[in-house]
């Protein structure tokens, strides 16, 4: 979102200081004045200098639900949607993490087994030791942080390789879980209670019971906070004589998300609500999004990931960075195994195994974010987990095995990372890398 | 202008283990001044820009600002004092817009967030004053060319109200046209009444802004010279140490083919 706005606020309004040469021209201060035909021009642009944003990906989700239904018209059914929205909150935690790390143009690996540990710390904790319920929550997320960030210690003072580091913990994790899980009498897997906060993570709670006004509600509430905040940063905006979005354009985007945000929840509500997995997803979502593009944190992640020499010389910390870094990705690896948990009621040796880490990866990749450092957004979480959950459970609607599951998960993912390659390509030829 | 220099070296002697980089160094540096450091490679420039910068401590002798003697030890002193230093590679942050990497590290906040409009706002001021023109400040620094790269970087410098600013070798990887506009940079910096040490290898851009050259040989001192009523060949011969040397030997041989 953020980025279509840097690039279209450009028209320069005002020099004051007189110049004997004449202004160069750019074609991109003239966004505005040619009104339609501007914004169709700037569009061209951006394609042809490779900065394609979240286009391939909404063409994608596109072709892939066109596909989909016309094989199977179950795929379109609002059982189905709230099936999706569902299941796209564990691994799409697990992918907000990583996008934090993403930026930084490093990789945690580990993702995967700390998920499966923080459920089986909760098990542990919460049924086989007794411990209140939303203690032992807390208790696996906190050891999910200290994972990540004892990772990112060795990472960003050792100087080890992060990709070693993670890969190792991914090992190291993997056997702390299993020896939980085998300990005594627990014999591989802990059985979870549906209540408290499990419960909430189930596939059986949806957002104020399921009421029908709970979708609307949320709905309207995006779409108010959204014109609301438009129409105040415009205000502050013009008032300070710098660049600002045209109310059309203001109205344009509203509508949009109106359409979208209210379309959903009438789907969803044709279903049984919104689950509150999802709810929560979208909270940490806008959570992190804020934290990414309007704090000085945020910002020095993406000047670290920029360029380490100019973040240090500017008095950025690059260790603490980093290593906050990674414990926030620790973090949210925790809370997705905790997603996993609630939706299987259990704490299993499974958890720490199978394909999803690379989901993970692949969402975040799909959805804008650079495997190459300095470019990402929190919101590409969102949409890479819509693509990837879409071929999931379209998969298995038409029964297919997970051989080839597998097989169509990797094309996914290589086709996003040749994406991502060959448009930081355009980028460089273009002079924009 | 008061009559002292805003910064002094007194006698400023530097060793790294064998090697003496700096002996018995002077630099004085006014307020509304352009200095231009020069020296062959290895003379000990950089060595002398480092120790004003705070990045190597002075081993003897005294460093004083607008009349008072002060330690420099770490790059943070010198900001506190007042020196902002520009070095050749520029450290931007390429995928940040030009906004955020003139205020990357010093971010404006309001309630705790980052306060873009009024960080735009007062970027674009900035610009303008100094006349620098770029197509917007909101795109990023990846999308400029060398020049205007260069530009920002100085204005970046600018960001934290510094007396004295240090520029490495600005016009090093410019071509004519940039180099052009980095040098009315120099003097729109003059007339804010800054003092600029300006390193450079290239005569003509000495020459052209400069007050004053300040000649270093061999980690000494080799000569201070006022920039307009000296020749050319003056200092290059201070620069190199003598009149008879690989330059006016050149210079010798193409007069002399020339009749």
């Amino acid at each position: 979102m953020s980025d279509t706005k840097n690039d279209t606020l450009t028209q320069d309004s005002s020099d004051p200081t007189p110049q004997t040469a004449p202004p160069a021209l750019d074609p991109r201060l003239l966004v505005r004045e040619a009104g339609f035909k501007g914004y169709v021009s700037e569009f061209q642009r951006k394609v042809r200098g490779g900065e394609l944003g979240s286009l391939p990906v909404i063409g994608g989700l596109i072709i892939i639900w066109i596909v989909f239904g016309l094989q199977n018209s179950k795929f379109i059914q609002p059982a189905n949607i709230g099936e999706i929205s569902f299941f796209l909150a564990a691994t799409g935690m697990a992918a907000l993490g990583l996008i934090f790390v993403l930026i930084l143009g490093e990789i945690d690996l580990s993702v995967l087994s700390v998920s499966g540990l923080s459920a089986a710390v909760f098990g542990w904790l919460a049924v086989i030791h007794g411990i209140n319920a939303w203690l032992a929550v807390l208790l696996s997320i906190g050891s999910g942080i200290a994972i990540g960030a004892l990772q990112g210690f060795f990472f960003a003072k050792v100087g080890v390789p992060a990709f070693v580091v993670t890969l190792a913990g991914n090992l190291g994790w993997f056997g702390v879980m299993l020896w939980l899980l085998g300990s005594g009498s627990v014999g591989g897997s802990i059985t979870l209670n549906d209540a408290g906060f499990m419960h909430d993570l189930g596939q059986n709670s949806y957002f104020m019971g399921g009421d029908i006004a709970g979708g609307y509600i949320l709905a309207g509430l995006a779409v108010a906070a959204m014109l609301v905040s438009s129409l105040l940063d415009q205000k502050r905006r013009r008032a300070a004589g710098v660049p600002f979005r045209p109310t059309v354009e203001i109205g344009l985007r509203t509508g949009v998300l109106a359409v979208v945000a209210f379309a959903a929840a009438y789907e969803l509500n044709q279903a049984s609500g919104v689950p509150t997995a999802l709810v929560l997803f979208l909270a940490a979502l806008v959570i992190c999004d804020f934290v990414l593009r309007r704090t000085s944190y945020g910002r020095k992640i993406f000047a670290v990931g920029g360029s380490i020499e100019a973040a240090r010389r500017a008095g950025i910390s690059v260790p603490a960075i980093r290593i906050s870094v990674f414990a926030i990705s620790g973090g949210f690896g925790a809370l997705s195994g905790l997603f996993y948990a609630g939706w299987s009621f259990s704490a299993q040796e499974s958890a720490g195994q199978g394909a999803w880490l690379m989901l993970a990866i692949a969402a975040a990749v799909i959805g804008g974010t650079s495997l190459f450092g300095g470019r990402g957004k929190a919101w590409s979480a969102l949409l890479g987990m819509l693509v990837i959950q879409s071929i999931t459970t379209g998969l298995q609607l038409l029964g297919l095995q997970s051989d080839v599951e597998y097989m169509i998960t990797a094309v996914v993912l290589l086709a996003a990372v040749v994406i991502d390659s060959l448009s930081r390509r355009t980028q460089k030829a273009s002079g924009r890398g | 202008m008061t009559s002292a220099p805003v910064l002094a070296l007194r006698g400023v002697s530097k060793r790294f283990g064998a090697v003496q980089a700096l002996t018995d160094v002077d630099l004085e540096v006014n307020s509304g001044e352009v200095v231009a450091l020069v020296g062959d490679n290895g003379a000990g420039k950089s060595t002398l820009v480092k120790t004003i910068a705070g990045v190597h401590p002075i081993d003897e002798g005294a460093i004083e600002w607008e009349g008072k003697q002060v330690s420099i030890n770490r790059p943070q002193d010198a900001q506190h004092l007042g020196v902002a230093t520009v070095y050749q590679d520029l450290a931007l942050c390429d995928n940040l817009d030009v906004v955020g990497n003139l205020y990357l590290g010093r971010e404006l906040r309001r309630f705790g967030t980052l306060d873009e409009v009024t960080m735009e706002q007062k970027a674009r001021e900035l610009l303008s004053t100094l006349s620098i023109r770029i197509p917007s400040v909101r795109i990023p620094i990846a999308g400029l060319s060398g020049g205007q790269r260069q530009v920002v970087a100085i204005a970046r410098a600018l960001i934290g109200e510094p007396k004295v600013v240090i520029l490495d070798e600005p016009t090093a990887a410019l071509g004519v046209e940039q180099t052009a506009q980095v040098l009315d940079l120099v003097e729109r910096l003059r007339e804010r009444g800054l003092g600029v040490i300006l390193i450079s290898h290239n005569m003509a851009d000495v020459k052209a802004v400069a007050d004053t050259v300040a000649v270093l040989r061999l980690g000494r001192n080799n000569g201070v010279f006022p920039a307009r009523e000296t020749t050319h060949e003056d200092i290059i011969a201070a620069i190199t140490g003598a009149t008879d040397n690989a330059v006016t030997r050149r210079e010798a041989r193409t007069a002399e083919a020339a009749k």
